[in-house]
Formats: structure tokens, C-alpha cells, sequence
């Protein structure tokens, strides 16, 4: 059987899937041709997760239809979409840590390594070996996986994926998640030497928030939005200016960050104060934050920001440094110390650390210092229902009662009853938010931007790590960027007089 | 240290008593060391151990009734050990019962059995070879020891050649990479809870050999000892490392160190306790590199 070189090696048409209080896809089209590397890139939330795990079988849509090589597929498992020749490069890397490269590259396909049930170490080696060199790789087939480095790990993750030749009879499609986030300059020239080596034999869609690497190595690149395929440009000559303003969209004249209604810093009054902050991750950071003010930290994933900021909380240890609220030195030795300093935090991952799930909206509300709404050992639920009530009618949380449970909630309701944790006790002085509007559609987003604003108006201090570059310039009075655990510059972001992004993911790399 | 305190401990005879007395442990804790690398954990083994002393005592030639099955009986009685483990595996991977509760609810289980066929009763042994095992001796070692060798060799063939062994690294190593791979990892694990319940029916078998008789209590504190031997060994409880090798050693120096507490004169009542404080020592010196502030611990 054999398939003209004019049909598509994968298409995507009308993909939709909804999760509860968010439309993850709002039917997404998307073609990927034979011998061709497609650039895949959109904002945080704009869907990219959702559909690579579609296409690897991860999510099954709930409406929309999957083509490989012009044939309607249905694809249930990652075994499904790796019979129809598709392939996945996770972003975490997905290897076992303790068994040989051979093992991983081969694991669940060992064909004749393994026979009636006893490895053959040998074969096993020969088998492993001709995958590696399919990339020209010299990695030792038998060495541990934990004992490589990440770009190495990366290699037999790739000659992993490559196995899925030997199932389907056609050129197979392979996915790559943000492959580059983690790897040095060198590194990442070996890997797009891999994958112009890949298009002789295969199709390539790769996904990366970094605009200029998306350019240098596609042919093509395609932009999602809140869902949506917004557009498609052949990368040859574009320039990630143009990228970008397709990825954002014109947001230029509704007030979506409640810019007017940004607090006037009292920089007379400083908040907090951290000079020389040091830990396993980060150096010698030096951080301001006023009264009223909103201060952004920017970086790439491993510049060590939310270490500083799980630090601030004492969930992280300190080396060296000082810390000082409203000009009194502190010894923040843990999280109690810190909530008696009147700092609060949410953290990024809301299911797990930010919430208990099971427990109703008054008791995650309340959660923190529990002891001023209590009768000796025990809580006065009469206290305590009185003053979560009164933070439902003021966040205007959209719960059918205070006792429902918060999984029940959509994201962004649970995120204020998160944040209110904080409010209850009326003497929240500092607010670390870490990526407070993951996962969040747009409306819930502008809520809990609203609720920024009348907080920092209020006088309190925040310190944001944003979802996205956007946001912090949407949000900041002040960014700071971060780079390989330092703060390497400062730009002032006042209403009026915001800087590009550009400007900002100079410094970031 | 012992060997300075007491001169008897450095002897030839003590140092055959120790081994053979390592025997039963050994085979015990070679087949918990496969479920402990998955990250799982086994504590079936005295539940396991007393159904199967019982059954071996009342299928060889023994006093209470006219079986003589010999080998065949033998056989039997690890079979059942492996069907018990595979209780464990299945009530773990159908019913998603936790590893340590559907083993201790299989281990209660087992000593209901033993209980049910021990009917106030004791069967006594008079197959010979059967006592033999603990008696007679092959260079020095008695036959048994030879057994727990031979299950050593054998676990480690597994551990090394055998994609069940594998894929029990595997499984404690990132087992969600298997699933992603395509790998059913239901199977792996039923499977290993079953070889790991088939050790320990022939440690049942085997102090059935040393004490005469079929005893519901066989397998009392063998639980434990084994986990301990395991972990102080270097097999990790969260799974992924160690292996049936480490475990070996494990055995060898809980072992001394039983033996060499009794040689310096510390009594033996003291020695239960001295255990339980050796296990969670090793436990908490395996971690002292993972330690993270902030790391729940449940």
C-alpha cells in the first residue's frame, strides 16, 4: 500500500476536548506533511499539552477526527498511536532511571532480546545499538540511564521513539515537547542536527516556547490560541516578532490585567526587604517589594525563581542572606514562621499543594492559622462559618454552599478560595503568588487579577510568578528577570510605559 | 567487635551454626526483595510459611495420617505459597487494596488455613529425608543451607535474566514510563507477588524440616527479620534499587549480629528489640540522601 507524497502524514481537523470549567480545545486544526518539521507553539493554556496527548492517544477528544496518511484513526493508548507510526518525546523524560539504555529503548518491544521470558544481553545490546546509530549516537547501550547526562538521556529517549518504525510500514510522525528547555547551546545544536536527520526518514512536530529556535529548525509553524489554530506561516524569512503577535492575539484595547485600577506603590514604605538571599538553586538575590507594589519575577524554567520564592516561605532551605519585613529582620526557619509573618502563598500546583481536595471550601479556606477561630482544641464552627461566608460574598466564589467540596469548584473559584486562605485573618502582609492563573480560562484569569489589584490597593505587597511574560508585564510595577539562579536585571513596568516582551526574553536566555 | 568480645564467636562450628541458621531467612527475604524493588511490600511471609509448614507436615510421611507424597508434597506446598502470593498481587492489582494491607489480610488468612489443618493436633514428620535436610551435611553446610544457596542463585538469575526480575526494577524504578511504553504492568506484578509466595512456602517446608513437626507459628517473626535483612542490605523500600545479592548480605550481617549478641551474653529477649531499632536505623540512613525539607512522609 502505498500513499501519495501529496497526502499529509498526520491531520488534525476539529479537534475538540473540554475539561470541567475549561475548553482545553476548541477545534483545532492542524496538518503535518511527509518529510517536514512543523513548528507547534502557543501560549501557556493555549492547548499545545492537550493536543500532543491527543495525538500520542494520552486524551481522547471528545469531538474532531485524527488522520494518519488520510485514514480516520481512533486513538486510545500510546500503543494505538504507535502501530499508526506516532511518537511522543515527553517533556519530563520518560526513561527508567535504573535500567540499561538498551532496556528503556527497547522496554515493551524487546522482540528477539528477550526470549520466553529470559533476556538475551547480547541481542539485547545488538537491538539497542541499531537504534542509537540510526542517530548517530555513541552512547554505551548497557550504562544506566541514571548515569548519563540529560542530552544523552535525551539521545535514548529518541531512539526509543524511533522503534515505532518497526510497527507501522510507513515514514512514522514524532513528537517533541519542549526538547530544548533544559539543554545547553551546544547540546541543542546537536539535537537540531538530529532532527533535520529525522526529516529524511520521518515527519517532526516540535513544540518550544523559544520563538527563535522554533524558526531556525521548522519548515513550517503553526499557532494555537485559547484552543484554536489562529494561523500558520511558513518559517523562512518570518521573524518571532510575527509569532508572537499571533500567539497573544490583539489584546491591545480591553484593560484585561485592570491596568487603570493599579495601587500607588508607597515606595517610602518597603515591604519586604531580602538582600544576599543564597540557596541550593539561587545566589546572592537581592529583592524589594513595597507596600502596594506588585513585583514580577521572570525567567526560564530552571532559573531558580521558584526556589527564591518557596524560600521567601521557608518551604525551601537558605544558605545565606536576610530577609526583612517592614524593616525588622526575620527568621523565617519554616512555613508557620512565615504565616506569622504575615506572608502567604499559593503555590503553582493548586491539586496538590494548594488545596485538600476532599475537604469543603469553609475548611480549605480556613486551613491556615486555624487557632484564632477556635474554642480551645476545638473549631467554633459558628466563628468560622461566619467569616468564610463573608469571603465567598466578597470574592464572589461561585459555590453551591460553603460545606461543597472544592474539587467540585472550577479552577478558578478554587483559586480564590486558595487566595482567601490568606485574607481571613486580616493581617496578610506579603502574598508570594506562584503562577497564580495556571490552568485558568480567561475570565476566571481576569478575576484573579482583579483581586490582585484591590489587594495591592489595600496595601499589601506581591511577589508574582506569572503564568506567562505577558502577564507579569501586564500585572508588574516592577520585573525582575532571573537567569541561572541570579537576578540579572531590572525593568521598571508602570501603567503607560510597559515593555515588549522582546526585551525581556533577551535577558531571560 | 564480637569476635573480640567472645572467643566461641570466632570458632568454626559457630561460624556453620550462623550459616545454617541464615538458611531460612535467606530464602525469606530473596523472595520479599523482588516485591520490595517494585516499592510494593510483603507481610505475608509467617502467614504463608505456617499454611505451608502445615501442609508439607501432613502430606510427607508423618504421624496423624497415611500420606507419604515425599518430593511431590514438597512441591505442593510451594505451590500453595505461590497461589497465596498470587491472593496478594491480584487483590492488589484488581481490587488497588495497598500492598501492606492485602499482604497482612493474606497473611491472616494463611495462618487460618495452617490453624484449620493443625486441628490441635501437632503432625509430626517421620519422612527421612525431609529431616535430613536439616541434619545431614554436604562440606561442612547442611543441606538446607545448600537450598537457600541454590534459591539465592536462582533469584539472581531472575533478578538479572528474566524480564519478570526486570520489570520488577522496573516498576519501582518509574512506573508510569512502562505504562507509556505499552508495557501492562498488571501482570508483572501478580506475577512477582507469586514467586515471592513460593519462596516463602519453601522456607515453610524448610523449618518444618529443622523443627519435626508443622507448626502454625512457623513463620512467626520471619516477616520482619526478612525486611530488616532486605533494607539493611541496601534494597530500598521505595523499590528500584538493591537486589537479591544485597539482600543476601543483609542476612548474613542481621544474622551475626543475632548471633553475635547471644555469644557476648546479651539476653535473648532483648535481641526482638535491638531488630526493631536496626531496621528503622537503616531505613533512615537510606534516605539521608533524598531528605528534603517540606517531603511528606506517610
Amino acid at each position: 500500500m502505498s500513499v501519495p507524497a501529496s497526502t499529509p502524514a498526520l491531520e488534525v481537523r476539529g479537534l475538540v476536548k473540554h475539561y470541567p470549567g475549561v475548553t482545553a480545545l476548541d477545534g483545532v486544526d492542524l496538518v503535518v506533511r511527509q518529510h517536514e518539521v512543523l513548528g507547534l507553539v502557543g501560549e501557556n493554556g493555549a492547548g499545545k499539552s492537550t493536543l500532543l496527548k491527543a495525538l500520542v492517544g494520552l486524551v481522547v477528544p471528545d469531538a474532531g477526527e485524527i488522520r494518519v496518511r488520510g485514514e480516520a484513526v481512533k486513538l486510545r493508548s500510546v500503543v494505538d498511536a504507535a502501530d499508526h507510526g506516532i511518537g511522543m518525546v515527553f517533556q519530563e523524560q520518560s526513561l527508567v532511571p535504573n535500567l540499561t539504555a538498551a532496556e528503556n529503548i527497547l522496554l515493551g518491544g524487546e522482540g528477539p532480546g528477550v526470549r520466553r521470558g529470559v533476556y538475551r544481553w547480547d541481542a539485547m545490546r545488538r537491538l539497542a545499538q541499531e537504534q542509537l546509530d540510526k542517530i548517530g549516537s555513541n552512547i554505551d547501550p548497557l550504562v544506566r540511564t541514571d548515569a548519563l547526562s540529560f542530552a544523552d538521556r535525551q539521545m535514548v529517549e529518541i531512539a526509543k521513539v524511533l522503534r515505532i518504525e518497526q510497527r507501522s510500514q510507513h515514514p512514522p510522525v514524532i513528537v517533541l515537547d519542549e526538547p530544548t528547555s533544559v539543554l545547553e547551546a551546544k547540546e541543542i545544536e546537536t539535537l537540531f542536527a538530529q532532527i533535520r536527520r529525522l526529516r529524511e526518514f520521518a515527519s517532526v512536530v516540535f513544540v518550544s516556547h523559544r520563538l527563535d529556535e522554533v524558526l531556525e529548525v521548522c519548515d513550517r509553524v503553526a499557532v494555537l490560541r485559547n484552543g484554536q489554530s489562529v494561523g500558520e506561516l511558513a518559517a523562512a524569512g518570518a521573524v518571532p516578532r510575527e509569532l508572537h503577535r499571533m500567539m497573544i492575539g490583539s489584546t491591545g484595547s480591553d484593560d484585561h490585567y485592570h491596568e487603570n485600577a493599579a495601587a500607588v506603590v508607597e515606595s517610602e514604605r518597603p515591604r519586604l526587604t531580602v538582600r544576599g538571599l543564597s540557596g541550593t538553586s539561587f545566589q546572592d538575590v537581592d529583592l524589594d517589594v513595597a507596600a502596594g507594589e506588585i513585583v514580577a519575577i521572570v525567567g526560564v524554567h530552571g532559573s531558580g525563581r521558584e526556589d527564591v520564592c518557596r524560600a521567601l516561605f521557608g518551604a525551601e532551605p537558605v544558605t545565606a542572606g536576610e530577609i526583612r519585613m517592614d524593616g525588622k529582620k526575620i527568621n523565617i526557619s519554616g512555613t508557620r514562621a512565615a504565616c506569622a509573618a504575615g506572608i502567604g502563598y499559593v503555590p503553582a500546583e493548586r491539586k496538590t499543594e494548594g488545596m485538600v481536595g476532599p475537604m469543603s471550601v469553609a475548611e480549605n479556606m480556613t486551613l491556615a492559622k486555624q487557632r484564632s477561630r477556635c474554642a480551645g482544641p476545638f473549631v467554633a464552627p459558628g466563628k468560622q462559618a461566619a467569616v468564610v461566608d463573608r469571603w465567598i460574598d466578597r470574592l464572589c466564589i461561585r459555590t453551591p454552599g460553603r460545606d461543597t467540596p472544592i474539587q467540585r469548584l472550577s479552577g478558578g473559584n478554587q483559586q480564590k478560595v486558595v487566595l482567601a486562605r490568606w485574607l481571613v485573618d486580616g493581617d496578610i502582609r506579603l502574598l508570594l503568588l506562584d503562577h497564580p492563573t495556571r490552568g485558568l480560562d480567561i475570565g476566571a484569569r481576569s478575576e484573579v487579577y482583579r483581586l490582585m489589584r484591590e489587594l495591592a490597593a489595600s496595601g499589601v505587597a506581591t511577589v508574582l510568578l506569572a503564568d506567562s511574560l505577558e502577564e507579569a508585564i501586564g500585572m508588574a510595577d516592577r520585573i525582575l528577570v532571573m537567569n541561572d539562579g541570579r537576578v540579572v536585571s531590572e525593568v521598571a513596568c508602570p501603567a503607560g510605559g510597559k515593555p515588549s516582551p522582546l526585551d525581556l526574553v533577551k535577558e531571560m536566555v | 567487635m564480637f569476635a573480640v568480645l567472645s572467643p566461641r564467636f570466632r570458632s568454626i562450628e559457630n561460624v556453620q551454626n550462623m550459616v545454617d541458621a541464615a538458611a531460612v531467612l535467606a530464602v525469606v527475604t530473596c523472595g520479599i526483595t523482588f516485591v520490595l524493588l517494585m516499592g510494593s511490600i510483603d507481610l505475608s511471609a509467617a502467614g504463608v510459611m505456617g499454611a505451608s509448614a502445615l501442609t508439607v507436615s501432613l502430606l510427607v510421611a508423618n504421624n496423624r495420617n497415611d500420606n507419604d507424597l515425599g518430593l511431590l508434597g514438597i512441591g505442593v506446598a510451594v505451590l500453595l505459597g505461590c497461589a497465596f502470593g498470587c491472593l496478594s498481587g491480584l487483590a492488589l492489582v484488581l481490587l488497588k487494596v495497598p500492598s501492606f494491607m492485602a499482604t497482612l489480610g493474606v497473611s491472616a488468612a494463611g495462618l487460618g488455613v495452617a490453624t484449620l489443618m493443625f486441628a490441635g493436633v501437632q503432625p509430626n514428620v517421620s519422612d527421612a529425608m525431609l529431616k535430613g535436610w536439616a541434619i545431614e551435611r554436604f562440606l561442612g553446610l547442611s543441606y538446607l543451607t545448600w537450598i537457600a544457596a541454590t534459591c539465592i542463585l536462582v533469584g539472581w538469575l531472575l533478578q538479572r535474566y528474566t524480564r519478570l526480575g526486570r520489570y520488577a526494577f522496573a516498576i519501582g524504578g518509574a512506573e508510569e514510563v512502562l505504562a507509556l511504553s505499552g508495557v501492562r504492568v498488571k501482570p508483572y506484578k501478580v506475577a512477582v507477588f507469586a514467586v515471592a509466595g513460593a519462596f516463602y512456602g519453601l522456607a515453610g517446608v524448610m523449618v518444618t524440616s529443622q523443627l519435626g513437626a508443622g507448626l502454625v507459628q512457623a513463620g512467626s517473626g520471619y516477616d520482619f527479620s526478612a525486611i530488616t535483612a532486605a533494607v539493611v542490605g541496601g534494597t530500598l523500600l521505595t523499590g528500584g534499587r538493591g537486589g537479591v545479592l544485597h539482600s543476601a548480605v543483609g542476612v548474613l550481617l542481621v544474622v551475626v549480629l543475632t548471633n553475635g549478641l547471644v555469644q557476648i551474653g546479651v539476653s535473648p529477649y532483648w535481641q526482638g528489640g535491638v531488630e526493631g531499632l536496626i531496621v528503622v536505623a537503616a531505613v533512615a540512613a537510606a534516605v539521608i540522601p533524598q531528605r528534603r525539607r517540606n517531603q511528606v512522609v506517610k
